[in-house]
């Protein structure tokens, strides 16, 4: 039976990381992660679950730890945000190219410097092009749902790469929320034993890890892995219906929110999504046609069926919690534009950077851009490509 | 190996990883050998095998526990053989490539 609790969004990653059980977990606390590792470290001194539970000295050596244990045999997974994440790099590359389907939930966090503990995407977004694939989550349902799906979507044979689950630091991490937790024997039958094809305490079936590879072999490697990401879409989807199926929520690459006959529509991801919805609302309720785009699966990027969902709008605000620092706006602006280039009416789109470093955004800020995007589908022209959202001039 | 043999990349292992042991043989080092290598003088060999045991590579031939001479396909002319070889006056000498295999 599943059970509707009360859980931050940290706890509700740390139950499900207790119901999957894995084999190893190698972490170390960083703001604002820290109670996700904090829960599970309790867990493991309650006898709660089997897990060996590595406490490293740093980032670097937690993803190492856990690629090591990955390659091992082991189901295996961390957690980390920002800096932690920045420190990991070296090793966060290496954990998708040596095809290890490590499971790492990121509590999403400004990037140094300044120093600063609070809510944005510049942690994640750096990482978009790691190899790893990538689901965001609006709140404490979605990143409980989310770590119980990535067990499998990473595992999978045609896929067999890492995931990171990420949500938005405080804002969800740390607000209690309502939310269905299953119960340990689904979750249990759900991530199934783990059985890699392949491991390194197989001993009477020995191999190499991580060998030079060069001219000759290098890009042949990293064809194969792109294949990965490749499938990956089509395994999100089909875990996604399957758990839906399971128990009634069920997930694609994003979720459409009053989009079908939207003439503009806001893209943004996780918490803020929620957010803007009760803003949709609120137009549609004086005869406005707005509508909302949250992607959930940004790696792989799913640009045919965005560009599918999107197309019928006049005008669209991609909006990045990150800054790229391309001079060209957002991460996510560029690909949502560049997915909607093939369509045969081309919809406006602009960018809105906001919130960096946890600056607030609530209902009047996106209300002032559904203002602004009415203003740009009714001449089909917008006056500033980026705007840099509430930013004091 | 010519280039139009090497496998596709459907066809290679996942990650990158080496599924068969002891395929190191196949990759010749002697190819980068620097310009100076070892000469055998089997006249001077008491067969301790030091230089077996020090060669980081595969280029000390032995048979039936006998230093037989050297596989130059996997010699770098790295020179610790004639370094370590224990003999007064060395049963291995470092001389110019072209000396060594004459």
């Amino acid at each position: 039976m599943s059970s509707k609790v009360a859980l931050t969004g940290n706890e509700a990653v740390a139950c499900a990381m207790r119901q999957i059980d894995p084999d190893v977990v190698a972490a170390y606390p960083i703001t604002p992660q820290t109670d996700i590792v904090q829960y599970f470290s309790q867990y493991v001194a309650d006898g709660r679950v089997k897990t060996e539970f590595v406490t490293v000295e740093s980032e670097h050596s937690a993803m190492s730890a856990t690629v090591g244990a990955s390659a091992a045999g082991a189901r295996a997974m961390t957690a980390t945000s920002s800096q932690g994440l920045a420190l990991m790099w070296e090793i966060v590359y290496i954990a998708s190219s040596l095809r290890l389907p490590i499971v790492m939930p990121v509590v999403n966090r400004a990037l140094s410097a300044p120093i600063n503990i609070h809510c944005d995407h510049g942690d994640t977004m750096g990482a978009r092009d790691s190899g790893w694939i990538q689901l965001y989550s609006e709140n404490a349902q979605e990143v409980y749902d989310n770590t119980l799906q990535a067990v499998r979507i990473a595992e999978h044979p045609d896929v067999l790469l890492p995931v990171m689950v990420c949500q938005d630091g405080f804002i969800t991490s740390h607000a209690l929320e309502n939310l269905v937790v299953e119960d340990d024997e689904f979750v249990k039958r759900w991530a199934g034993p783990y059985k890699p094809d392949r491991a390194l305490l197989d001993l009477d079936r020995p191999m190499t890890i991580g060998a030079l590879d060069l001219q000759d072999y290098y890009f042949e490697h990293k064809r194969s892995q792109i294949e990965a990401m490749n499938n990956a879409g089509r395994i999100v989807k089909a875990v996604g219906e399957e758990f839906g199926k399971k128990t009634g929520r069920t997930y694609g690459f994003f979720e459409a929110y009053r989009l079908d006959d939207a003439d503009i529509a806001i893209v943004v991801l996780n918490s803020t999504a929620g957010t803007a919805k009760p803003v949709v609302d609120a137009l549609r309720a004086d005869g406005i046609k707005a509508g909302l785009l949250k992607p959930r699966m940004f790696r792989p990027f799913p640009a045919a069926e965005l560009a599918a969902v999107l197309k019928g709008a006049k005008a669209i605000a991609v909006m990045d919690r990150a800054e790229g620092f391309s001079a060209m706006g957002g991460p996510i602006f560029p690909e949502i534009r560049s997915a909607l280039y093939d369509v045969e009416k081309k919809p406006v789109v602009v960018n809105y950077v906001y919130g960096l470093g946890g600056r607030n955004i609530g209902t009047k800020d996106i209300k002032a851009v559904y203002d602004e995007l009415a203003q740009v589908a009714k001449t089909g022209q917008y006056s500033r490509l980026v705007t840099y959202l509430g930013v004091r001039e | 190996m010519s280039k139009d043999r090497l496998p596709g990349w459907k066809d290679l292992p996942r990650g990158g990883v080496i599924l068969e042991a002891g395929n190191a043989r196949e990759y010749e080092t002697g190819e980068w050998r620097s310009t100076i290598c070892p000469k055998w003088k089997p006249e001077k060999c008491i067969h301790c095998l030091f230089c077996w045991v020090y060669c980081p590579d595969a280029a000390i031939r032995v048979e039936n526990g006998k230093m037989i001479g050297i596989d130059y396909k996997y010699c770098k002319g790295c020179g610790i053989c004639a370094k370590e070889c224990p003999v007064k006056g060395k049963a291995i000498d470092m001389v110019p490539e072209n000396e060594a295999t004459s």
